[in-house]
């Protein structure tokens, strides 16, 4: 059951026909070869196809591509302006915050996101204040907020201060 | 996943006629659960009538105090908002408990009520389960049963509501707003889910094409200092082992109005009645709180791997009412 749909990906226009059962995780990369969002567990549990879908962060894996026709999608591999990494991004490679880097690219979306609902004021389970104008990024709050992102390799110990870093900036 | 049809629903009546006529039709809005369990075949809708463009996205004041939440307005916006953060804290901090960023971003409050139960057995198709598969057993019951319910259950059926947002909604008694084949109605959230008793398969009291249009929160000056605590095998992003949304108001050392509801303890948020009954006009010491705490649980009926709850949920309520009545001071 066949549907066309148009969708902005990274800044391009695509149109394409897909059958109604496709993810847009599937319609990413196995339409489009657009391989930056990974598929890990394909249950929205592991957050490795974490993309900002109209600007929020989610799970790629569970979103139907027809229900999302013209949706503007973000992979990390749009983050960069052309050759010049995000600075999420830069700061990734110098904290060294990944080992095998599979689920990297989830969880840099995921950091920029986070680092936007923040300047929002958007509160956290862990928040002492909950009215709070401002969000103050310390570790419990990185990591509670990044919680929808799993590192099988366990890097955290170096994605948190990598994170930390850019909310500082 | 099966194949099936997806529509855009262009308007509110033909959608729900559409799903009510067809048994194989199922609306969809975020998709979170729904799409994750077709994935896995548990259900296997033929006809999708998306819905989400259709519900109100907006939150607003209620004459007179209150709220009225669309039903399509995301989970992340209702934690964020401030006038939820301001007046119903437990609230905010529920649904904050739940799921992850990402998720709460595409889930919606109307699918939050209806999401299913998180029982491994419900979403393992090869094993026996009353509520997917109607008259073939329950495997949950001999089986892993850390995170089945002890209150409220049956025979047929032992499966815990995942939801933390309804728990906070049903201390709040939140009232759901529907439109269906015979019109629209209201529903209060402790009235919206059935007995597994009754028939697991169906979890709600809404027929076939009622959708969830809004949820409206009435005013309640209590639910200003109120929270809500999640125990959980992990630090973050895992369903609750036990869960308490609560408020507490002390006149003169008494307890002059409590609410209080427990959730991943039976097949629905469960408000939790009796111990507010007990509370009432009582001292507010930690006595009668571990006294109505008691009084609430005296109708568990854990199993063995899962009795660990009575005391947990005992001691989280007495926990959280100790800590409201003492930042009251």
């Amino acid at each position: 059951m066949d549907q066309e749909i148009t969708l902005r990906v990274d800044g391009k226009e695509h149109t394409l026909t897909v059958d109604t059962r496709t993810t847009l995780l599937d319609a990413l990369r196995e339409r489009l070869g657009i391989t930056s969002a990974k598929k890990g567990c394909d249950h929205g549990q592991c957050g490795a196809c974490t993309v900002l879908l109209d600007g929020r962060r989610a799970n790629s894996c569970l979103v139907l591509a027809v229900a999302n026709a013209g949706a503007e999608v973000v992979t990390a591999a749009g983050l960069a302006d052309g050759d010049e990494l995000h600075p999420m991004q830069r700061s990734f490679i110098s904290h060294d915050a990944f080992q095998c880097g599979y689920c990297t690219p989830g969880q840099i979306v995921s950091a920029v996101a986070m680092l936007r609902e923040a300047e929002a004021g958007w509160p956290s389970v862990v928040s002492e204040d909950l009215d709070a104008d401002e969000v103050v990024l310390d570790h419990g709050e990185i990591a509670e907020r990044m919680s929808g992102n799993l590192c099988r390799c366990a890097a955290y110990a170096n994605i948190v201060p990598a994170i930390a870093e850019v909310a500082r900036s | 996943m099966k194949p099936f049809t997806y529509q855009r629903a262009g308007d509110m009546s033909s959608a729900v006629a559409t799903v009510a006529e067809r048994p194989e039709a199922s609306f969809l809005a975020g998709g979170t659960n729904l799409v994750d369990l077709m994935k896995m075949e548990v259900l296997t809708p033929e006809l999708l009538v998306d819905v989400r463009h259709l519900v109100s996205h907006q939150i607003q004041d209620l004459p007179g105090g209150g709220l009225r939440i669309g039903a399509g307005v995301s989970n992340s916006e209702l934690a964020a908002d401030r006038r939820v953060r301001r007046g119903y804290p437990m609230l905010s901090q529920a649904i904050l408990a739940g799921a992850s960023y990402q998720l709460r971003n595409l889930a919606t409050v109307g699918g939050n009520f209806l999401q299913r139960t998180r029982c491994m057995y419900f979403r393992d198709v090869t094993m026996p389960c009353n509520k997917r598969e109607p008259g073939t057993g329950c495997s949950a019951r001999d089986g892993q049963q850390r995170d089945l319910a002890i209150l409220g259950a049956s025979k047929l059926c032992v499966a815990t509501h995942p939801s933390d947002m309804a728990v906070a909604m049903a201390a709040l008694d939140a009232v759901v707003h529907t439109v269906g084949p015979a019109g629209e109605r209201t529903v209060p959230v402790n009235r919206l889910y059935r007995s597994p008793s009754d028939g697991p398969e169906r979890d709600t009291v809404l027929d076939r094409g009622e959708l969830i249009t809004a949820v409206e929160i009435p005013a309640a000056p209590i639910a200003a200092r109120s929270r809500y605590r999640k125990v959980r095998d992990r630090a973050s992003y895992a369903f609750a082992l036990v869960s308490v949304a609560a408020a507490i108001e002390v006149g003169d050392g008494a307890v002059s109005g409590v609410r209080i509801a427990l959730g991943g303890v039976a097949h629905r948020p469960w408000r939790a009645t009796t111990a507010e009954r007990e509370l009432f006009g009582m001292p507010a010491t930690e006595e009668s709180f571990r006294a109505a705490a008691e009084a609430e649980l005296a109708a568990a009926w854990p199993l063995p791997g899962n009795a660990f709850k009575v005391p947990l949920a005992r001691n989280t309520v007495v926990g959280m009412l100790r800590a409201l009545t003492e930042e009251a001071r």
